[in-house]
């Protein structure tokens, strides 16, 4: 098997696709927002409960490549108690990660999500593995329009 | 049978040299013809012959290569003419492409023809490129798009085509064969029904073009749409043929030049067929690649192809069934190779980004055809599409890259 495929495929990526944590409505969501990648027909919607600039809770529905089920899956997880500011710094180092050779992160701080750093080698999945994150992104900024990745 | 055993695939292979390449670490093996089609070294050499030696405008030139350039254009026309067997050469409009084809069509005829109660039916099949320009032209005129349903194994009601089939129904726009799941449409009986109702009728035939002989008088279609570089020609030519009594009636398209015969600023004459639907320069170039491309599939033979194509379909739809949690979406009795599946609950592009570090290219994705993905109620499906150049041994790879597929996920 080849090593890429093996970095891209990991168990944890295949485990977290497959049973994505957190993937439910949320009723007393604070931020709702749903996000499409038309190019693959994945999408999610996303609901965040924001208190006092705090991120409380974070979950998700949808459908998708194992990819982008992973990276949401774990980016919920890693978001949960995490202040408004610190995870905008989380979504840049993030993309940083998945699309950056000589990216300048520190890669402790993003604990599991290490995991997609194999992204890197697929340019094609890149956004598979970045919608959930963008998702994030604009109702963090207030937007109530679906996003797109295109 | 014979032509099968004769039919020498090894050598054919040979004519076109980008399959001759390794894609991490593997032999490709192509099997993304229903996206593009890989071109042959005569069509390669056709265009770059043209440009070492004759490129110039067409039509409008005195000198030497301005003649020759035309001659060379026009003589593509009338390969396209005997390609398709249509009657009269000036039924042989250059176009961009199928998606391009079935626009012109739409603006001009839809425009002119319909108003607000009648309506333009096309199937559950369709490519976008069949239904959107249809959906802008409804929404300008206040017509209705109506839609054939398919069965489950992705073939067109006829019952339920018939009785929508109204008097209400301007234009019937149907593909000839699905690029998202193979099936071949019984066009010549459904024209055959729409005339009965005086119903003009566009055929799509993007993708039969390549694999099955059209012959545009014995279909008596009205229209027949398709793109150059789906039949191992280039991009960015295509034909839209058009009978020659309905192209006389029908508006320009594009205005520019070529398509007039006198213009002063109060007003113009627009220029006979079929230049009046060519606006400025076009792509001669692709005319030209795609003549050579016409001459190579006829040297092939398309019966041969058809029968090679058939035989990897059957092939490949056997080798597929064998594998666990394997579903074929599309299950028509008459196909072209093409097998769309879904693998488990695995995603298709999972599955294609495994495939292609397997050397094999196929496609995932919903194929622009996402209303009838809704129909069959998946978010979109891998997809192996066969050409002329394809080999068992090739669809052994996919099967045995798919084997790997689930294991990886197990
Ligand atoms: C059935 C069908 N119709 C139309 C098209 C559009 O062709 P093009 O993109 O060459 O204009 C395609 C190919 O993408 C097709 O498969």
């Amino acid at each position: 098997m080849n090593l890429e495929l093996r970095e891209l495929y990991q168990t944890m990526i295949i485990d977290h696709g497959r049973k994505p944590r957190n993937f439910h409505k949320m009723d007393n969501a604070t931020h709702v927002l749903e996000g499409f990648n038309p190019l693959c027909g994945d999408k999610l919607t996303l609901y965040l409960n924001v208190n006092n600039n705090t991120i409380k809770e974070v979950s998700f529905e949808g459908s998708g490549c194992a990819i982008s089920m992973a990276s949401a899956s774990l980016m919920s997880e890693h978001l949960r108690e995490k202040k408004v500011a610190d995870a905008e710094k989380v979504f840049h180092d993030f993309h940083e990660l998945v699309t950056n050779d000589d990216a300048n992160i520190n890669m402790d701080e993003l604990g599991k999500l290490t995991v997609l750093a194999g992204v890197k080698e697929f340019p094609a999945r890149v956004k598979c593995a970045t919608l959930a994150w963008h998702t994030l992104h604009s109702a963090l900024h207030g937007e109530h329009e679906p996003i797109t990745t295109e | 049978m014979d032509a099968v055993i004769d039919y020498d695939v090894t050598r054919i292979k040979q004519d076109f040299p980008i399959l001759n390449q390794q894609v991490h670490g593997h032999p490709l093996a192509y099997l993304d013809n229903a996206a593009t089609t890989q071109k042959p070294n005569c069509v390669l050499k056709a265009i770059d012959y043209y440009y070492q030696h004759d490129n110039s405008n067409v039509h409008r030139g005195v000198h030497a290569l301005s003649e020759r350039a035309t001659k060379s254009y026009e003589a593509a026309r009338h390969k396209v003419q005997e390609f398709v067997n249509a009657k009269h050469v000036e039924e042989i409009i250059f176009v961009r492409g199928t998606t391009e084809a079935i626009n012109l069509v739409a603006n001009s005829y839809g425009r002119s023809n319909l108003n607000a109660g009648d309506s333009v039916l096309i199937s559950t099949l369709e490519h976008h490129s069949n239904i959107i320009p249809w959906q802008m032209v409804c929404e300008q005129t206040g017509a209705s798009l109506k839609v054939i349903p398919i069965n489950d194994a992705g073939e067109i009601n006829l019952e339920a085509f018939e009785k929508l089939l109204t008097d209400e129904v301007k234009i019937l726009a149907v593909g000839h064969a699905s690029n998202a799941i193979g099936t071949v449409n019984p066009i010549k009986f459904m024209i055959n029904k729409a005339h009965e109702k005086n119903i003009p009728v566009l055929i799509d035939g993007a993708q039969a073009a390549p694999h099955i002989a059209i012959d545009v008088q014995d279909l008596d279609c009205d229209f027949y749409a398709l793109s150059g570089h789906k039949m191992y020609g280039p991009t960015g030519i295509g034909i839209l043929y058009g009978k020659k009594a309905l192209l006389e009636t029908m508006l320009p398209y594009q205005g520019g030049g070529e398509m007039i015969s006198r213009v002063t600023f109060e007003k113009s004459t627009y220029n006979k067929i079929p230049h009046k639907f060519e606006a400025g320069t076009p792509n001669i170039a692709g005319a030209i690649g795609l003549h050579a491309a016409i001459d190579y599939l006829q040297s092939v033979g398309l019966d041969n192809i058809a029968e090679h194509e058939h035989e990897l379909l059957i092939y490949a739809t056997e080798a597929m069934s064998s594998i666990p949690e394997l579903r074929i979406i599309g299950t028509a009795k008459e196909k072209i190779g093409v097998v769309s599946f879904i693998l488990g609950d695995i995603h298709a592009h999972d599955v294609g980004t495994i495939l292609d570090h397997h050397g094999v290219a196929i496609r995932a994705g919903h194929h622009c055809a996402m209303p009838l993905m809704d129909r069959f109620e998946v978010p979109a499906t891998v997809r192996a599409s066969f050409g002329l150049y394809n080999t068992r041994e090739e669809i052994d790879r996919l099967v045995d890259a798919l084997n790997d597929v689930r294991r990886m996920f197990a």
